[in-house]
């Protein structure tokens, strides 16, 4: 599958969106971590910012910034969000008020529990009513996102956003699913070369042994291995200096995607 | 859309386990619902339980991943020759070309609620042999799926809430165009849990007795649990398909995260785009099955998306009167029902629905009715503004 990367987004510990990381993930700069910084975005109308989690500002950062950068009107594309646990305070504060005898639980964190509900707030803010549909392949959910993300650009003949975020659980499910972060990337794929496109990626499925791609910095490589949705970080490397490859990235039952990465002329 | 062949299909539900069952209970009106009697559920509701399911843990090499979703996930697949239909199709296509797409909207979330009451009083820690990734995780249900059919294609969980394994056929159909694979097990399973019992109640959108929907005094949803399965295979590829998937639509409302858009922009987008997938115009239509949840605000701004889109004589019911609402399990159960309905040449009725609202605009039934069926509208609506309708024909 062919998909061209028209814009991408990002936000993470020590990575203030894609322009000011890139030096950090092509290794020209020293990668220095520091608590994610992300604000509600304004997008939103009041109500909803203020019962926005987190996965809703991560994903309406690199998102935004990603759309932007291709030079798109967020209110046309189709988005394909994918996360390994959605809202992970909100589940916990859910499951703690079902612990008690009263089991009150509040309506606004029932609504916020679906695993769509980053989708359901970036329409309100959008006002896109394109199609949109919200994954989860556990640590392989960047991956399946990328893949249905580039197969919807490929069927539909039209661009489409993949956002991917993952924010770290409260003890104790913290132990038992450990997430190291909050992290949000977002790129805007299209099935059509454009004058703006940033490279190339040629996709495929592939069952052979092939080593799973890491980063050469040992900080990036630790929030890759600690955050499902920085699995993307070689990805999002390898796009960073425009060339390199194959990005190879683990997907489910033994098969990776092989991503060659062309830089557009 | 190219059109895709069903070649296999299974459900389960409160009205019973497998396709036999459930027509027979549906097509004679019956309902499955009853008085919430789930584990040391307090609440005034009525639910449609799946009995037994509790009974029946997963298979010993997957017992990692048992929890009651997942349970009721093998009873799917073990329902109407489900997978030995998939074991054929494994030999002819090898294990790498089918995919795994399933939709839930909590998965196995029941353990971790349990796990929860279980608390470490000194430390606060979860109990020993709580296991998150095969359980709770969103995932879980798909990677169940995939592992005891041995498949080692692509896989994932698609979780939009209550459109979810609506959504999956969308998926599969992009995956199979793509030629990432040549056949998909799509569906989707939900299971009682207190996060929607409490969820549900918190938003006083559960009805005190069975749902009524489209009635005139509808006062909410019952939840139901089960689900289904289906197998999709490139139209053609081989006779004595069930049905042939026509085409799928996908919106957003964009409005509000809990309430449907007023005028159900959303849904009728939705529908339009299935149509337009289909290739279809709105008179080819023969049935509707409804999203009808039976909450007031739902029910009306479907009945106003239906009726400003289809020709008013279009036959259209909820059959969550019968089922209880399936949640991410709701698509697939009404989609497998929409395949009965081309089946048996029978459109369901409405149980429990007394007397229609006066407001409502399109031809909805309260009783199954004998009829010409070939192509079937099926609607499923999510929180977060999430729509999907699948377009599905009888078989050539």
């Amino acid at each position: 599958m062919r998909a061209y990367v028209e814009g991408v987004g990002l936000v993470g510990p020590g990575l203030a969106g894609w322009g000011a990381s890139r030096a950090a993930l092509t290794g020209a700069e020293a990668y220095r971590s520091a608590p994610t910084a992300v604000a509600a975005s304004p997008l939103l109308p009041a109500a909803e910012r203020r019962r926005a989690g987190m996965p809703v500002k991560l994903t309406l950062a690199a998102g935004i910034e990603a759309i932007e950068a291709a030079g798109r009107e967020a209110a046309d594309l189709a988005t394909v969000f994918t996360s390994s646990s959605g809202d992970c305070d909100n589940v916990h504060a859910i499951c703690e008020s079902l612990a008690t005898p009263e089991r009150q639980v509040s309506p606004t964190r029932f609504h916020n529990s679906v695993h769509n509900a980053a989708a359901g707030y970036w329409s309100i803010a959008t006002q896109c009513r394109a199609p949109s549909t919200s994954l989860c392949c556990y640590d392989a959910s960047f991956a399946a996102g990328l893949l249905d993300a580039a197969a919807q650009a490929l069927a539909e003949r039209s661009p489409v956003a993949l956002i991917a975020y993952d924010h770290p659980y409260p003890a104790p499910l913290s132990a038992a699913r450990p997430i190291q972060a909050a992290f949000g990337a977002a790129l805007v794929l299209s099935p059509q070369a454009s004058d703006g496109a940033l490279a190339v990626l040629d996709i495929e499925l592939d069952s052979r042994e092939a080593a799973e791609s890491r980063m050469e910095d040992a900080g990036l490589e630790a929030l890759r291995t600690g955050v499902p949705a920085a699995r993307c970080l070689p990805l999002l490397a390898a796009l960073a200096r425009a060339s390199g490859g194959p990005v190879i990235l683990e997907f489910v039952a033994g098969t990776r995607l092989r991503i060659a990465v062309t830089q557009c002329a | 859309m190219q059109p895709l062949a069903i070649t296999a299909y299974s459900i389960v539900n409160c009205l019973g386990a497998g396709a036999r069952a459930v027509a027979d209970a549906l097509f004679g009106k019956r309902s499955g619902l009853a008085p919430c009697d789930f584990d040391g559920v307090a609440l005034d509701t009525w639910i449609g339980r799946v009995r037994g399911v509790e009974a029946r843990p997963v298979r010993a090499e997957l017992g990692a991943y048992d929890c009651r979703n997942n349970r009721m996930a093998q009873l799917a697949l073990e329902l109407d020759g489900f997978a030995e239909t998939v074991a054929r199709a494994r030999s002819r296509y090898g294990t790498a070309r089918i995919g795994v797409f399933m939709g839930t909207s909590t998965s196995g979330i029941l353990e971790t609620e349990l796990a929860y009451q279980q608390r470490a009083a000194a430390t606060g820690a979860l109990p020993a042999g709580y296991r998150y990734a095969q359980t709770h995780n969103t995932f879980s249900l798909a990677d169940f799926v995939q592992r005891y059919l041995g498949l080692q294609g692509p896989a994932f969980a698609v979780s939009s809430a209550c459109s979810s394994s609506a959504k999956v056929f969308g998926n599969a159909a992009r995956m199979i165009e793509a030629g990432v694979c040549d056949a998909a097990v799509v569906g989707g399973i939900d299971t009682l849990c207190l996060t929607t019992l409490y969820g549900f109640n918190s938003l006083e959108l559960t009805s005190r007795g069975p749902c009524r929907p489209f009635d005139a005094e509808r006062n909410g949803i019952s939840i139901g649990e089960g689900g289904g399965l289906a197998l999709l295979e490139r139209a053609g590829a081989r006779a004595g398909a069930e049905a042939t998937l026509l085409g799928v639509g996908d919106s957003c409302d964009a409005y509000h995260m809990s309430t449907p858009h007023p005028e159900g922009l959303g849904a009728r987008l939705a529908m339009q785009q299935a149509l337009a997938s289909a290739r279809l115009s709105p008179a080819d239509i023969d049935y509707v099955n409804l999203h009808g949840t039976g909450t007031r605000t739902n029910d009306a701004a479907e009945d106003r998306a239906v009726a400003d889109l289809l020709p008013a004589p279009t036959p259209c019911s909820s059959t969550k009167g019968a089922t209880g609402h399936l949640l991410g399990a709701a698509g697939i159960t009404e989609i497998v029902i929409s395949m009965l309905s081309i089946k048996h040449q029978l459109l369901p009725g409405s149980a429990n629905t007394r007397q229609v609202d006066p407001a409502v605009r399109c031809n909805y039934l309260l009783e199954p009715k004998a009829a010409r069926v070939r192509r079937v509208l099926s609607n499923s609506f999510g929180f977060g503004g999430s729509n999907c309708a699948v377009v599905l024909e009888a078989a050539a």
